[in-house]
């Protein structure tokens, strides 16, 4: 689906989107559009080829989970084009990016916005941790470290059956602590399996601050390509360089973007809060006025109005 | 007004550790959801970061406990069994390493569905041999849980209330002993966690009705006081009612029904939770009523077994707490 706005302009509305819900929900994953606006722009507006949804603009509410005899469950995959042998898969692998995740199908027009408004809402299927039946979600990943494995194996699968269509995993640097991520590329390597491919949103951060303090990962390019991934080292906000990473070719290795991100880009104000920007919220009114005047001002836009209480 | 206790594990834990040099605290990236960041902070010494990486942190508490500590671990409870089943058997529970395994967001206590919520965590631990299980219902038994699980000689695993934790009780945990909250002969009414607050709103109602319960509340899972629970069965007419935050298989159903059967008594048993289904994301009012584990399912249930009508309905129970989206009790969404 090709879509009219530059994926500049869709990375600006991925932040702009954020910010809003956050200020009128009094708080948010607002880091993460920081960190990866540009990614998820740039990987729904050029880089996958995806079909026409196939789910309705507005997203249908909680459906049930997988059970016998619940016969209409589909998970979110609808939302980023039908499941066909041509067309890429995208699993958004840290399931907490689900709000920045459907900011930008609203900006790509693969969902309403009345889709945002449902945000974490009692009966909602468009779930705060993104769950499977969310809208562009195709699998579970909300425990983190799992979603590069399943990546691999529906790329194996895919291979065998003579597929065109490639996987695509959006990971978050958190996952590198869980060993299964290391797994997932041994295997990739071991079985020589390239229609996977990776970008992960290297921000330094994890739920407790900084990385550093809270577990050492080291040099994470220099590891993967020791367990067999090729891997590209870029700056998260240039889109240049993330179109010349995904041509790098990785014959018999899955390709991994490292995209060197500032959780802080577009939102300078939230330097303040540095390193504890996993979950943004207010502390008090005055906060919460001064976040909203300051960083509307940085995204060009009127600060939010809302009903005080 | 039921007395709101603000992150009582925070200080009670602090308190403990201190006075129990041997106590190690564990964190894997969830510190302040755990309520332990204030105790990082200011005794790095007995704080350890794990990181996101459970599997590891499992097996090193095993050997910290090898070498004569005890680990506290800290995290929400489905990543210390689900990911770590392997570690937590092997290094854990097969040699009886004193850990104390602290599992926040038990149940639907937490938004984050199916990858984040503990639902069948009692039935995996019951099943394990050597685990011993806590479950906490109110503030004090949160604050009396660190000593609760440090006396257990052995692997312990807790499912821990956190942020603002309504107080229910005025005694600690005694490990083993159960609560007997009201002593009727019509219905016996089981709960644990925060099914306790749910069955003691509709105690009023049902006390209105006519309906007579007895009621009891486990915080001790396992070891589990078989023997008094069938002196309690055998003292009402119409049978038993178990409602847990838990799947209906291998929890304080199962448990009622073992007894039940092991003994050879005659009682019609009712099982509310979670019946065999996963859950989804959602506010803890929405979740507990829309799977059936609220005071409201509590009555219906009740009917069921009595085959009675009561003509309550969902106003004449006792307000459902809501806890704010971004109450200043917690730290992050989750
Ligand atoms: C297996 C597992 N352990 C713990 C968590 C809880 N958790 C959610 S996000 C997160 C860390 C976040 O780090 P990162 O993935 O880099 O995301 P960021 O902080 O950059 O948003 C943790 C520990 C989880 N979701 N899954």
């Amino acid at each position: 689906m090709k879509n009219k706005k530059t994926t500049e302009e869709v990375a600006l509305g991925i932040r702009r989107r954020v910010f809003e819900h956050s200020m009128r929900n009094n708080g948010g994953y607002l880091s993460q559009a920081c960190s990866a606006a540009e990614q998820l722009a740039w990987l729904y507006n050029e880089a996958l080829n995806l079909g026409e949804p196939t789910m309705p603009m507005i997203p249908p509410p909680f459906g049930g989970v997988p059970a016998p005899g619940n016969d209409d469950y589909v998970t979110g995959a609808g939302y980023n084009g039908p499941f066909e042998p041509q067309y890429d898969r995208l699993f958004i692998a840290p399931a907490h990016y689900a709000l920045v995740a459907y900011a930008t199908l609203i900006e790509v027009g693969r969902m309403a916005e009345e889709g945002l408004e449902m945000f974490n809402k009692d009966g909602s299927s468009v779930e705060m941790i993104g769950a499977e039946h969310s809208p562009g979600m195709e699998v579970h990943n909300g425990t983190l470290g799992i979603g590069l494995s399943t990546g691999a194996g529906l790329a194996y699968g895919r291979r065998l059956r003579g597929d065109s269509g490639e996987v695509c995993v959006f990971m978050s640097d958190g996952e590198v602590q869980e060993g299964q991520t290391w797994e997932a590329i041994q295997a990739c390597a071991h079985h020589g399996i390239d229609n996977v491919w990776a970008i992960m949103d290297v921000n330094d951060q994890q739920c407790d601050g900084a990385m550093s303090s809270v577990m050492e990962v080291r040099d994470i390019a220099t590891k993967m390509r020791a367990f067999g991934a090729t891997v590209v080292e870029i700056d998260a906000h240039d889109l240049n360089a993330m179109r010349e990473a995904k041509a790098e070719p990785h014959e018999g290795q899955p390709l991994i973007i490292l995209a060197h991100s500032s959780p802080t880009k577009g939102m300078e104000f939230l330097q303040r809060r540095f390193p504890r920007l996993h979950y943004v919220r207010f502390k008090s009114e005055e906060e919460r006025d001064e976040m909203n005047q300051s960083i509307a001002k940085e995204l060009g836009i009127d600060p939010v109005q809302f009903d005080t209480h | 007004m039921v007395e709101m206790v603000t992150r009582p594990y925070a200080s009670a834990f602090e308190k403990y550790a201190l006075a129990n040099k041997d106590v190690i605290c564990m964190s894997a990236d969830l510190t302040s959801s755990c309520e332990i960041d204030g105790f990082r902070d200011r005794h790095p010494e007995q704080f350890m970061s794990m990181g996101m990486a459970e599997q590891n942190m499992m097996s090193f508490a095993g050997g910290l406990g090898l070498a004569g500590y005890r680990p506290f671990i800290h995290t929400f409870g489905v990543f210390t069994y689900r990911r770590p089943y392997d570690q937590l058997m092997a290094s854990i529970a097969y040699p009886r390493r004193k850990v104390r395994i602290m599992g926040f967001l038990p149940g639907v206590t937490t938004p984050g569905g199916m990858t984040h919520q503990a639902i069948e965590d009692i039935a995996i631990m019951r099943a394990m041999p050597n685990m011993s299980i806590l479950e906490t219902g109110d503030a004090t038994e949160v604050e009396s849980l660190c000593e609760a699980a440090d006396s257990i000689d052995g692997p312990v695993y807790c499912r821990v209330l956190r942020g603002s934790v309504p107080r229910l009780f005025d005694t600690p945990i005694k490990v083993g002993e159960m609560r007997e909250l009201s002593a009727g002969d019509d219905v016996l009414v089981v709960t644990a966690g925060i099914t306790t607050e749910e069955a003691l709103r509709a105690k009023a109602a049902l006390a209105g009705a006519g309906v007579s319960i007895r009621h009891l509340h486990l915080h001790t899972l396992k070891p589990f006081d078989s023997k008094r629970l069938l002196d309690h069965l055998q003292s009402v007419k119409h049978g038993v009612i178990t409602l847990e935050n838990h799947v209906i298989n291998g929890g304080i159903g199962s448990l009622v029904a073992e007894t039940i059967a092991e003994a050879g008594i005659e009682k019609k048993l009712v099982r509310l939770g979670l019946q065999d289904t996963y859950a989804h994301g959602g506010s803890r009012p929405y979740l507990m009523r829309y799977y059936g584990l609220d005071a409201l399912a509590l009555v219906r249930g009740i009917e069921g077994l009595m085959n009675i009508e009561t003509n309550i309905d969902a106003d004449d129970l006792d307000a459902v707490r809501v806890d704010a989206v971004h109450s200043s009790a917690k730290a992050e969404a989750l």
